[in-house]
């Protein structure tokens, strides 16, 4: 509660001189990051504690505000603490003056923005929630148009909005399914209520939360709003309000509708992995390094999700042990995802700031240039691709051990199910390191494709420390999996009754059933890999030599190479494209052998604009001409319509 | 960790370490047979390596800290993984250090390392071989992952030595998914260790190369690391087949010396019939374009899924 206190005073703080840089900058971002780190501490501490609530008289007469610290809250107070701690360092030396929205501003907003996440995980009843769910919505649109000036960041900020909304309204149709008499939370879990009902429930909450989180087919906002905002907002948004998505629904699934039908999980699993297949293969084709981590971003809360539904089922058919592993998968995913994405997104900041360059094909060789942010990057994205020893192999790893070892359910179409989605989730896995390559290959590696590349400039040393915290995040989540598994025990105890606990006996082997079942030690991974590293590079000086001449590159002997001959983002991308033609929705011109201009275009789309939203436009602006025939602009009309309003009503009443 | 486990696990890493250009040297003379050409000596790729190691290294000069950290990550990451494949003896300290989940994970990881590496140059075979390589990479490691995971539901477990004991203590009968699987990871070997249909280890055409065009820019010390490497990683997708389809012979219990030393031969001698499979296989077919791989591995990649799901249905 202090901390959220604490970064609604900031926010307020940066009023007090809006156009100051340096004080803004300089103290308040770094003050808001203290104020993460001790509620990361904070929640860590008290992850294990009993549930704690508090009653606040604010809001309307007769409805405090209800607010709970449990392990669940705890958690995802702690990621929140934990990754906002280095992209608020990070956002202190990014905000320059600009001809956007004056600093002060977006340090209020983000500030707000922060206070309202800590408040949607800590509030208790459905109204606090609600509150801050939207000033959270809303906070996040002004930030996402910080630079309103241009037309398409205000057009994405709409669509966020719009869907935001959406979201909203399904939340709050949940909470109202929900509801016994009461608003608050606690009568939600007490009462009782038909099967029929708490599948309304369950499914308002998937497609509301689903539609803050990014799942298929309400993702479309995701690609536009992250390249729109700010890079420190689009690593927050990203990296920490996805997860308060997360966070809802699992709150309302295990917490407050209490039993669960299997039927939930299978549906969660299927969206899931169809979001993760979707939003990965999307991400290869992308150009703009900010969307092709946004459409990343996608394809990691579709691993989430299907984790989710994995513990749905385990749990719906009693399978507590089970149920514990995939929801600690899922838990340990979203919490690396938070820091390798906000990592990456930070360091997309960095490049752009340098370079002035979001379009992957103008970039490259920045590994030179830049190489504070280069290797920092290196150790994200090698996180992002799932690789060992690095953070987002572990929950990968988790999350197939609870595929492989799904005993026989009753239903035999589950159990066929399970092996096919294995088999989705490890494509997805694989096709990520393909983006990974592609992304930082482009970026960072070769030559720069552009000469006004050769005068970037390293990141800051604040924007350096903020790097190098999620950097330190990536890899200790990595290296350390059975302490933050026992960490995260308490979560698992109180939403599906079982603890994960720890066969492995010794504190670097995570062996989640038993040692001889399945094991992996990243720590002696790593060492390995670097004693291996190192030792070579001693025995072969010794035994041979060091010697090292520069020349120029070799390419089969090829003269005359320029940058430009380097595979651009669209060419590392076209095999994928054309593996997986029917996801897209392609518009290609070819040009004619006879052209004296040869110009070649190709425009690969999202199917869900054309099957979905474009229908859906035209038939709400079909009924909004509808409606406008009803409103003739004269008074005697709208008369005669109350009029016949009053009859109807007394007819009812009668 | 008994005094056994531990000197099995040196003398499998050492034997590994050592054999494993004499398996590629062993391949190329089969090929040559049967091509009835005049073969290679069997040491040809010791002298190869040793030539390289003596030489002076030539770097690009556009080449980041990241080019010549590569050789050496990926050569890591390739011994690593002969350490925990239980190719000699199951008794293996290290083994538990990764299972076959993150066996697969450690393959990876030395591809997008040496892509990267690929890449980092800013040549266009460079990110061309970089982008073929992923892209070969993308179905063959779920393909590879799907039959693992069809031995560890046969055996409950994805640790390769208990899956290699289970596999070795059944009755002799044939699984069907087990099969399925041998097919697919047939498949996928050829794939993932660039040799025809999907690559030839031989070429340097600029239009078909996909490893070789990686290692281009590669001289000297690092070229040498970099074909130790691909030599231990066939090696060990050898030791993966044999300990998955073959597993008899593999010494169960260190504490008996003379298991070890009976198996260092007869690991040999399956290796010595590996080899001269793949080198028929290699010689009556012919190179795919590349885009008749992804029919190829996903061929290889649904027959995984297959041998799963029969695993599943029929229970065996």
């Amino acid at each position: 509660m202090l901390a959220i206190a604490a970064w609604l005073a900031i926010g307020a703080l940066s009023l007090a001189s809006p156009r100051s840089i340096r004080y803004v900058g300089r103290v308040l971002f770094n003050a808001g990051a203290l104020v993460g780190l001790a509620l990361a501490i904070v929640a860590l501490l008290s992850i294990g504690d009993a549930a704690q609530s508090l009653v606040l008289p604010l809001g309307l007469p007769d409805l405090p505000f209800h607010f709970r610290l449990d392990p669940l809250s705890a958690f995802f107070l702690a990621l929140l603490g934990g990754a906002s701690a280095g992209i608020s360092v990070f956002a202190s030396g990014y905000f320059r003056p600009s001809a956007g929205a004056a600093p002060g501003l977006v340090s209020l907003q983000y500030h707000v923005f922060l206070a309202a996440m800590a408040l949607v995980l800590v509030a208790d009843d459905a109204y606090a929630f609600m509150v801050a769910w939207e000033t959270m919505a809303l906070a996040s649109f002004f930030l996402v148009t910080t630079d309103h000036r241009l037309p398409e960041i205000r057009r994405a900020g709409f669509l966020y909005l719009l869907i935001a909304h959406i979201g909203a309204i399904a939340i709050l149709l949940c909470f109202g399914v929900l509801q016994a008499g009461d608003y608050t939370f606690d009568s939600m879990r007490v009462a009782s209520r038909s099967a029929a009902w708490s599948s309304i429930a369950f499914l308002l909450a998937l497609s509301g939360f689903g539609a803050k989180a990014g799942l298929l087919p309400l993702h479309v906002w995701l690609p536009e709003a992250h390249p729109a905002a700010p890079s420190p907002v689009s690593a927050l948004m990203s990296g920490v309000m996805l997860k308060t998505a997360i966070y809802g629904l699992l709150r309302v699934t295990f917490d407050l509708i209490g039993a669960q039908l299997w039927w939930w999980g299978v549906l969660a699993l299927v969206l899931g992995l169809a979001t993760a297949l979707f939003g990965v293969i999307f991400a290869t084709i992308q150009t703009d390094m900010k969307r092709l981590l946004a459409y990343s971003s996608i394809e990691n809360i579709g691993i989430i999700v299907a984790g989710a539904g994995l513990t749905i089922l385990f749990r719906a058919y009693g399978q507590a042990a089970l149920a514990a592993i995939t929801l600690t998968a899922t838990l340990y995913h979203a919490l690396n995802h938070a820091f390798f994405k906000s990592l990456l997104f930070l360091a997309t900041g960095s490049v752009l700031h340098a370079t002035k360059e979001r379009s992957l094909g103008r970039l490259g060789g920045l590994i030179h240039r830049m190489p504070w942010v280069a290797w920092l990057a290196l150790i994200g994205a090698l996180a992002m691709a799932g690789l060992p020893p690095l953070n987002g192999f572990v929950s990968e790893w988790l999350l197939l051990q609870a595929f492989l070892f799904t005993p026989s359910l009753p239903q035999s179409f589950v159990n066929m199910l399970v092996p096919l989605a294995a088999a989705a989730l490890v494509l997805a896995a694989a096709l990520a390191a393909y983006v990974v390559v592609k992304f930082y290959g482009v970026v960072f590696l070769g030559r720069p494709r552009e000469p006004n590349l050769a005068y970037a400039h390293d990141a800051g040393p604040l924007e350096r420390i903020g790097l190098a915290w999620l950097a330190l995040g990536c890899v200790a989540l990595g290296v350390f999996p059975v302490q933050v598994i026992a960490a995260l025990d308490p979560v698992n105890a109180m939403l599906v009754a079982s603890t994960v606990g720890h066969a492995g006996a010794r504190w670097w082997l995570l062996a989640p059933v038993s040692p001889d079942r399945s094991s992996y030690a990243p720590l002696i991974v790593l060492t390995v890999i670097v004693a291996a590293v190192l030792i070579t590079i001693r025995v072969v000086r010794w035994l041979y030599h060091g010697r090292l001449r520069v020349g120029a590159a070799w390419d089969c002997g090829f003269p005359l190479q320029t940058p430009r001959m380097q595979d651009t983002a669209e060419g590392f991308g076209q095999p994928i494209r054309q593996v997986f033609e029917p996801f897209f929705r392609i518009d290609r011109t070819l040009p004619s052998p006879f052209d004296a201009e040869p110009r070649y275009r190709m425009v690969a789309e999202d199917h869900f604009w054309y099957w979905l939203y474009l229908p859906l436009a035209r038939g709400a602006d079909v009924l909004a001409r509808l409606v406008g025939l009803i409103q003739q602009g004269r008074i005697s009309v709208y008369l005669m319509y109350s009029f016949f309003t009053l009859l109807a009503l007394l007819f009812f009443v009668r | 960790m008994s005094a056994g486990g531990i000197l099995s696990q040196v003398l499998q890493l050492a034997v590994a370490l050592a054999l494993a250009p004499l398996l590629v040297g062993w391949v190329n003379q089969c090929r040559a047979w049967l091509a009835n050409r005049s073969a290679p000596p069997l040491t040809l790729p010791y002298r190869a390596i040793v030539k390289l190691f003596q030489k002076d290294a030539v770097v690009a000069e556009n080449a980041s800290p990241l080019f010549r950290l590569t050789p050496y990550v990926v050569f890591g990451a390739m011994a690593l993984a002969a350490a925990i494949v239980p190719s000699l003896a199951t008794e293996l300290p290290f083994a538990s250090a990764a299972d076959a989940i993150a066996l697969v994970g450690l393959f990876a990881l030395a591809r997008v390392f040496i892509a990267l590496a690929a890449m980092d140059i800013g040549t266009a075979f460079g990110s061309l071989g970089a982008r073929r390589e992923m892209f070969v990479g993308f179905l063959a490691e779920p393909a590879l992952l799907m039959v693992l995971f069809t031995a560890s539901l046969i055996s409950g477990s994805t640790s390769l030595p208990t899956i290699v004991e289970a596999l070795a203590h059944r009755e002799i009968a044939i699984y069907p998914s087990l099969a399925f699987a041998g097919v697919a990871f047939t498949m996928v070997s050829l794939a993932e260790n660039a040799r025809i249909p999907i690559d030839n280890p031989a070429t340097h055409l600029e239009l078909t190369m996909i490893h070789e065009a990686m290692v281009l820019e590669y001289s000297a010390r690092h070229l040498a690391l970099i074909e130790w490497a691909s030599a231990l990683k066939l090696f060990n997708y050898s030791c993966i087949g044999l300990a998955l389809f073959v597993p008899f012979g593999i010494a169960g219990n260190t504490d008996d010396w003379s298991a070890v030393l009976v198996a260092t031969p007869v690991l040999v001698a399956k290796l010595a019939v590996g080899g001269l499979a793949l080198a028929l296989i290699e010689t009556v077919s012919a190179k795919l374009r590349i885009f008749r791989a992804p029919e190829f591995l996903g061929t290889a990649f649904l027959l995984a899924v297959l041998a799963m799901l029969v695993n599943l249905l029929l229970g065996s």
